[in-house]
């Protein structure tokens, strides 16, 4: 399931890591966001949207320690932030899609505005297809579903595939085998 | 036609800018379509979309009743309106409620419908439009071209020009660069936008949540950073269950834009949370705009199983020859001649509907199964019903439906051409007739139509016997097609008659809406045809095939005349193509072709009615096979030649173009000879062969099979 999932994102234009622990996680996205040039500056900010990767982890603290980390989401963070960090629910193997439940703002912002989204998701929460995915999903409870599936793209210039108009330029999915279920 | 749709088209058709990208685009449009859909069940798929849509589409007040419920349960405010105006006030009053200066939109074909960015602007509200297609186009004043594809017809040269002015400075033609200046350009709309409107490619009923897909992420800016949400939902949009989203989900990207998903879906129930912490003004319009009326009509009622995926524009040979503007201002394409004759009046229609050949190509693609070219006959149909034919068609017909008159004139027609004649072809009409030789020339009338020449075939006495339906153009201008197919009757031991009573199989009439005309040639032919008792009726025109098994059925439907329907089903039992004929006959063993025979490298074209709506197409290669030839597929085999029958007339600047194309895929297998099973086909093709030169045979399949003859055990 996570082969295909794996192929099928980076077919469309995603980057796709897998760890085992919570800590090579978190260790790798510490790494990739000071990679990124991540300062305490407007346009360089990293924005980090809470989610249950975070449960237990002292976020005071790390912002300390990594300047330009902000976890209290507003719109003018997310505006002057260059990644933006965000769990999503559920992935569909056959698509290479990432499913999260956005109904909190910070969810969309932080995966709308800033040129960098990365993406964390449990390697057991990959499912073999939309139908899945739509039995797991209530409207009801969920009241904004966002599908995600590669970076924003646009071909309406002479049919020619360009990457990142309004959205993220880059996807970058962290699947983290602890963060719910094992991967078959 | 008026003038200046017939300038329309001729602006299109040279524009080389517009040809060009929708040619390129339409050529990998269907190769990345069908590796979207690999593993994938097609037709399962679009049965269950069409069968979830016209569920939502007869129950349209029921969704509307759930949806509002639903969706006000959730905290959205629904308006519905049959009324686009009412609409267009709805919108204003929400902005000046909120104090509303700036909008920004994703795209929204509704929208279009009422134009409601002019509404606004003049009500003094700024609209941005966010989509990258469609803000080109609103930077350039124009109208979308495309559903999908907004801004398909403008290259980057003009895009850099747009762009240069709005931001003051002198651009490049870098693809990525724009794309980057609009990203920067926008992101401050977005921003500033006090807000959002939306269309919406679902509704769901049970739940009252709206599905938005979307590539490039501006939907969810839209949806998410202004603090008014505006949804406007053509009623068409239903679908009754959660459940019911999935399928459409498989489809549309695949048939849109050959994606497996698009970038982004987004599943909006109820207001969800502002940047501030606030709740969302969630405000969303049930435009109904005459589709109420739509759904009640038995006929046109399918058109409502649109998903608005745009593939039968993309795979319309017409389509990609004079793009989008040709047809309107807002909705374009085959499903958009459909939509005009709706949202705007039948009137709208009267001149785009003239520009369905009738190939039956978005019939094939369609995911929501409508049968397109059959509901543009339907409008057709209609506007001859409300304002009559024009006058030299009535002329026309009241000859094709007096029989003697009609072959008296066809005949009288093969001495007056002969100073035109020169190897068999007209080469050159005069005067107001020279468009239709411009780019290909038209077959002589014989000088003996077959009818004349069987009387001298001496008919073997069989058991076994058919009766043959020559078709005009077999009759009168292709008769040795004819011989050629009794010879090959004759040796599998069937005798073949040939009713001398039978006549034109109304095609003409049809396609041009004359239901009565085409009518009246069906009750002349059932009667022909049906005068003896024969075992098969036999046609080497899939044309006048398609006539004797569906259509004369159709119009005796259409008209109530149900007196004549069991004869013309009894008809259409006996009634076979040619190829199919033939190789039940050598399956049979009755005929063998002797195998060895090394023949050379042949192409094959499939001939629409043939394809379609027969499906045969495996039949006359398998012929063609055995008989000794290689078979060298083509680019296309089975897009239209541009012949139409009467079409190639009305239309010769499209039919000619469609043309090239065809020839241009015949000579790039190197083959020197085609084959096809239609003489219609066989008068454009070799007509189009002898003007532009390139030495290839045009043969139809009969000719090709009666020359083996000779190996035939």
């Amino acid at each position: 399931m996570y082969e295909q999932f794996r192929c099928r994102a980076e077919a469309v234009g995603a980057e796709v890591h897998r760890f085992r622990t919570n800590d090579e996680a978190l260790e790798f996205i510490l790494r990739f966001l000071r990679t990124e040039g991540m300062a305490n500056t407007p346009g360089r900010y990293a924005a980090w949207a809470d989610g249950p990767f975070l449960n237990g982890i002292d976020k005071a603290q790390l912002a300390a320690e990594n300047p330009g980390l902000g976890f209290e989401i507003s719109r003018q963070l997310a505006a002057d932030a260059k990644i933006g960090i965000s769990e999503a629910d559920w992935a569909v193997a056959d698509t290479g899609s990432l499913v999260a439940d956005q109904a909190a703002v910070e969810q969309r912002l932080v995966s709308t505005l800033p040129s960098i989204h990365v993406a964390l998701i449990g390697t057991g929460q990959i499912l073999a297809d939309k139908v899945a995915v739509f039995e797991q999903i209530n409207p009801l409870t969920s009241r904004y579903i966002a599908f995600i599936t590669g970076p924003s793209r646009t071909a309406d210039i002479e049919r020619v595939l360009t990457i990142g108009v309004h959205g993220p330029k880059r996807l970058v999915i962290v699947c983290v085998d602890a963060l719910g279920g094992i991967a078959p | 036609m008026k003038k200046d749709f017939k300038d329309s088209i001729e602006r299109a058709v040279n524009n080389a800018n517009l040809t060009g990208a929708l040619g390129k685009f339409s050529e990998a449009y269907k190769v990345n379509r069908a590796k979207a859909y690999e593993g994938m069940d097609f037709e399962a798929l679009r049965s269950v979309i069409a069968e979830r849509k016209a569920h939502a589409a007869s129950h349209l007040e029921q969704m509307a009743a759930d949806f509002t419920r639903n969706a006000e349960a959730l905290g959205a405010k629904v308006f519905q309106s049959n009324d686009p105006e009412k609409v267009k006030e709805y919108i204003l009053k929400v902005a000046r409620e909120h104090n509303v200066k700036t909008v920004v939109k994703s795209k929204s074909m509704a929208s279009e419908e009422i134009h409601l960015n002019a509404y606004l602007e003049k009500n003094g509200i700024a609209v941005g439009e966010t989509d990258l297609g469609e803000w080109i186009i609103q930077l350039a004043g124009q109208t979308p071209s495309h559903m999908v594809m907004p801004a398909i017809h403008m290259t980057k040269e003009e895009v850099s020009d747009l762009f240069s002015k709005e931001v003051d400075e002198r651009l490049s033609t870098d693809i990525p660069r724009l794309v980057e200046v609009a990203r920067n350009e926008l992101r401050s709309k977005f921003l500033a936008a006090d807000m959002g409107i939306t269309g919406a490619n679902l509704a769901v009923a049970e739940t009252g949540s709206i599905v938005l897909v979307t590539n490039e992420g501006n939907a969810r800016l839209v949806t998410t950073l202004p603090k008014v949400h505006v949804a406007l939902v053509g009623i068409e949009k239903f679908v009754e269950k959660f459940s019911d989203v999935a399928p459409v989900l498989n489809a549309l990207p695949r048939s849109a834009t050959a994606q497996l998903l698009t970038s982004y879906v987004s599943i909006i129930s109820g207001p969800s949370q502002n940047t501030d912490g606030s709740q969302k003004e969630l405000h969303i319009i049930l435009m109904d705009n005459r589709r109420s009326e739509m759904a009640a009509d038995p006929k046109f009622r399918q058109a409502l199983q649109c998903i608005r995926c745009g593939s039968c524009l993309n795979v319309c040979p017409i389509f990609r020859l004079v793009g989008g503007h040709v047809f309107g201002k807002v909705y374009t394409g085959g499903i958009g001649t459909i939509l005009t004759a709706w949202f705007d009046e039948l009137k709208q229609s009267e001149e785009i509907q003239g520009l369905c050949i009738q190939c039956g190509a978005c019939t094939e693609v369609c995911p929501g199964k409508i049968d397109i070219p059959e509901l543009i006959m339907e409008i057709r149909r209609r506007l001859v019903k409300e304002q009559g034919l024009p006058l030299i068609q009535q002329a026309i017909y009241s000859v094709v439906n007096n029989r003697r008159l009609f072959h008296g004139m066809l005949r009288a027609a093969s001495v007056v051409g002969k100073p035109l004649t020169s190897g068999g072809f007209l080469r050159h009409l005069p005067l107001f007739l020279a468009d239709l030789t411009d780019k290909r020339s038209l077959p002589a009338i014989a000088a003996k139509p077959f009818r004349d020449r069987f009387r001298k075939i001496k008919q073997p006495q069989c058991k076994e016997k058919a009766a043959f339906y020559a078709g005009c153009l077999i009759d009168f201008a292709y008769p040795e097609m004819g011989e050629a197919l009794v010879k090959i009757l004759n040796k599998a031991g069937i005798e073949v008659l040939f009713p001398d009573e039978q006549t034109c199989c109304g095609a003409p009439a049809r396609y041009s809406g004359a239901y009565e005309v085409a009518a009246g040639n069906g009750v002349d032919n059932i009667e022909a045809l049906l005068a003896e008792e024969v075992q098969y009726v036999v046609s080497a025109c899939p044309t006048c095939t398609v006539a004797l098994t569906h259509e004369f059925i159709r119009d005796f439907e259409s008209l109530g005349q149900t007196d004549w329907l069991p004869q013309a089903r009894n008809l259409a039992a006996k009634t076979v193509d040619f190829s199919t004929l033939v190789t039940r006959l050598v399956h049979e063993g009755r005929l063998t072709l002797q195998e060895g025979e090394q023949l050379g490298s042949i192409t094959y074209h499939d001939s629409c009615h043939l394809k379609r709506t027969l499906h045969v197409s495996a039949q006359p290669r398998e012929l063609l096979h055995k008989a000794g030839y290689a078979i060298t597929e083509m680019f296309e085999c089975d897009t239209c030649c541009g012949m139409g029958g009467s079409y190639s007339m009305k239309l010769p600047e499209i039919s000619g173009q469609i043309l090239q194309r065809k020839l241009h895929n015949i000579r790039k297998t190197g083959a020197t000879m085609v084959a096809m099973d239609c003489p219609g086909c066989v008068m454009q093709i070799r007509g189009g062969f002898d003007q532009a030169g390139g030495g290839v045979q045009v043969r139809h399949t009969v000719e090709l099979l009666a020359e083996q003859l000779h190996l035939v055990r």
